[in-house]
């Protein structure tokens, strides 16, 4: 294998070049590397969410939760379809209304998305910086939902009477980043919401956008709906303004 | 109404979109939109329902109203009636066994381009096996030019896509030097932007415009960004060499990517406007996937392949330099997993081959997809072998701004190796005398200095 002179490039990007060569091929070390990766993001696809480590850590903050579960089957199912990741199953609806009361001014759900392993690891520590950021806010329990698309907020915060919901959820996994999570954020939930209508805070974990920026991040658009009574991309604005503070 | 009858079953199909979605290979993206074959048998039957309809049905029977859809009216006014008499007499059956003909070469396919409609491309592409489009495609030769020739038999280009995820200058130029030492970029240099901001747009295609002529590369840059956007840097006194557009098969898909047949011609006559290239004047670089139009939301119940096939009618009319299939970048709700990618891809190289488009595909799959770097080196493999223009070369094979896997530098360079490929010439004449290549071809990198890395300390 021959040793390639350009080291230096390195430091202006994590792509992966200076990579060397067998031949014109990769070398054995960069091959494997990729696979190890890869191997990563498909392990995280396949993970499952800790509803138990999750409640027990809630708990410690003082949130109740209530778990729920979309329409689809098992994973296969939720990647072909992803229409049914965004309904509820008929036990949950069932559940979240008996579980439902007066009217809140915010609801958090905690879903597995593509990758539950980023929501067991980040979410907890995310909601424990932003609650004390949301003092006065009357937040219904958090609702950790399985084998759900980002839309199955909507249902949810519908029957949980919530003025806006947060959806804390696995991002798709890529090769460097494979347990990323992302946010988002909807102003009067109702099943039907299209993306235009949703703010979000993606990269969350420490690799890339850390707990406390993205927190502040969140609160910042929480407090944003609640006052202009929006969300979505006519809140767009704002978000290059805070990207700058 | 069509039918096919095996052992007193018959098997009726109410529409054309009907019969060509039944018949159409299997695929989640066809079952996502409850279109597909509910039976391996109902699939056969609709193929051999199809191998029997006469190819002059398409011009017939339209799977989207004149009236409705601008695409199908580019479709039929544009159709090639005089060189269509050569085929006009075929069914879809008869029209495979003349395209592979030993007598259909070259000459005959080029004449018949424009004879061909999508929907006579898509139908015949559903009764080909994987063999009969490897073999047609590689009787196809589709040459484009700007800087430099591109598509020429026994040639495979990459577009060199050096993305970075916060645009960063340094980090583009980084992957820029890279895979120009791995011998990447004679399709074109590639970024796409992570921001559809115009000024950052400016800046990037002055930088790469700036190494180009400072290393007098043979090759043409690109900020692949919407083409209103373009016209907008165009305006600003920007060097674009290549109008860059994601386009469908349905005036709807275009609308949902917020564009028309009136803004590309904008777009196309403004690029042409500045007369930048020194070859040729094909100016236009349009990426599409199967799917789009279900994801959209626009596809009138028909299958993902022939709607596919349809975009590539709005991508001829503009004379293009290149034409990327990105087929695996959608996900495994409509391209499941590597069978069905790779099929995909090598039905997309065929129909724009046929419909005489520079084709080439970026080999790709997300990582929710069932799929892995085996399945793409099969799919590059075969799309060598059946002559592919281009592919992308993205380090490493792993994108870390859009975040799936491609085709490494590397992998070119496999791929030319194993099956004797070449650079475009002018880009492959520049290599050997900038000492990046030998005369076999062969990657030096012997030196411990190169004039390229000076770029990125300036």
């Amino acid at each position: 294998m021959e040793k390639k002179p350009w080291q230096q490039l390195k430091q202006f990007t994590n792509a992966r070049i200076s990579l060397g060569r067998s031949g014109g091929s990769m070398p054995t070390n960069e091959v494997l590397k990729v696979r190890m990766a890869h191997s990563m993001a498909k392990d995280a696809l396949h993970s499952e969410i800790d509803i138990s480590k999750l409640s027990d850590d809630l708990q410690t903050l003082g949130l109740a939760c209530m778990t729920v579960q979309s329409k689809v089957a098992d994973r296969t199912d939720y990647l072909l379809h992803p229409d049914k990741g965004r309904v509820l199953n008929e036990l949950s609806i069932t559940q979240l209304n008996m579980g439902s009361k007066e009217p809140v001014d915010l609801c958090i759900i905690i879903a597995d998305g593509l990758s539950a392993d980023a929501v067991n690891f980040h979410s907890v520590k995310l909601i424990q910086l932003l609650l004390p950021l949301l003092t006065s806010w009357i937040v219904a329990p958090v609702v950790i939902a399985s084998q759900s698309r980002v839309a199955l907020a909507d249902p949810i915060g519908e029957i949980l009477k919530a003025q806006i919901t947060l959806i804390l959820i696995g991002e798709r996994p890529g090769l460097s980043s494979p347990n990323s999570m992302g946010a988002y954020l909807t102003y009067l939930p109702q099943t039907g919401n299209t993306d235009e209508k949703r703010n979000c805070v993606s990269n969350i974990q420490p690799e890339g956008l850390s707990y406390e920026t993205a927190a502040f991040k969140i609160s910042y658009l929480l407090q944003q709906m609640k006052t202009k009574q929006i969300s979505g991309v006519a809140l767009k604005d704002d978000f290059q303004e805070i990207r700058l503070l | 109404m069509y039918k096919h009858t095996i052992q007193n079953k018959v098997y009726v199909f109410n529409t054309l979109a009907e019969l060509l979605a039944k018949a159409s290979p299997l695929r989640s993206g066809d079952q996502l939109a409850g279109i597909a074959a509910k039976s391996y048998q109902e699939r056969i039957a609709a193929q051999m329902a199809l191998a029997e309809i006469a190819l002059t049905t398409f011009i017939e029977d339209l799977i989207i109203p004149y009236e409705q859809d601008e695409i199908t009216r580019l479709i039929i006014d544009t159709h090639d009636k005089e060189n269509f008499k050569t085929i006009a007499h075929l069914t879809v059956g008869g029209f495979r066994d003349f395209l592979l003909a030993h007598s259909t070469d070259k000459e005959v396919l080029t004449k018949l381009q424009k004879a061909i409609t999508p929907e006579m491309a898509a139908a015949v592409c559903k009764i080909m096996s994987v063999q009969d489009l490897i073999l047609v495609s590689s009787k196809c030769e589709v040459i484009t030019r700007f800087r430099n020739t591109l598509g020429i038999k026994g040639c495979l280009a990459t577009r060199l896509q050096p993305n970075h995820p916060t645009d960063d200058i340094k980090g583009i130029l980084a992957s820029v030097i890279d895979g120009i030492l791995f011998g990447s970029g004679d399709a074109v240099i590639g970024i796409n932007p992570a921001t559809d901001n115009i000024a950052t747009q400016i800046q990037l295609l002055k930088v790469l415009d700036e190494v180009r002529t400072r290393y007098q590369i043979p090759t043409q840059t690109c900020v692949l960004s919407h083409i209103t956007n373009t016209i907008m840097a165009i305006e600003q006194g920007a060097p674009v060499d290549l109008a860059f557009q994601s386009i469908g098969g349905t005036e709807k898909t275009n609308s949902s990517f917020g564009v028309n047949l009136s803004i590309l011609r904008e777009g196309h006559e403004a690029t042409l406007s500045l007369s930048r290239g020194t070859l040729g004047n094909n100016v236009m670089y349009f990426e599409t996937g199967q799917g789009s139009s279900l994801s959209a939301n626009a596809h009138h119940h028909i299958d993902q392949q022939t709607l596919e096939a349809r975009a590539y009618a709005v991508a001829r009319a503009f004379n293009p330099l290149l034409v990327n299939t990105v087929v695996g970048f959608i996900g495994p709700e409509y391209l499941y997993n590597g069978k069905q990618i790779i099929r995909a891809g090598l039905e997309d190289h065929f129909c724009g081959k046929l419909m005489g488009l520079p084709m080439g595909c970026d080999v790709c799959y997300t990582n929710h997809a069932d799929a892995d770097q085996d399945d793409m080196d099969m799919l590059l493999t075969l799309l060598g072998t059946a002559g592919c223009n281009f592919i992308m070369g993205v380090p490493g094979a792993d994108d870390i701004m859009l975040n799936y896997q491609s085709t490494s530098f590397h992998d070119a360079l496999y791929v030319r190796q194993v099956l004797g490929l070449r650079p475009a010439p002018e880009f492959e004449q520049w290599l050997i005398s900038a000492g990046i290549l030998n005369e076999k071809l062969q990657i030096t990198h012997t030196s411990t200095s190169n004039k390229l890395l000076k770029i990125i300390s300036q």
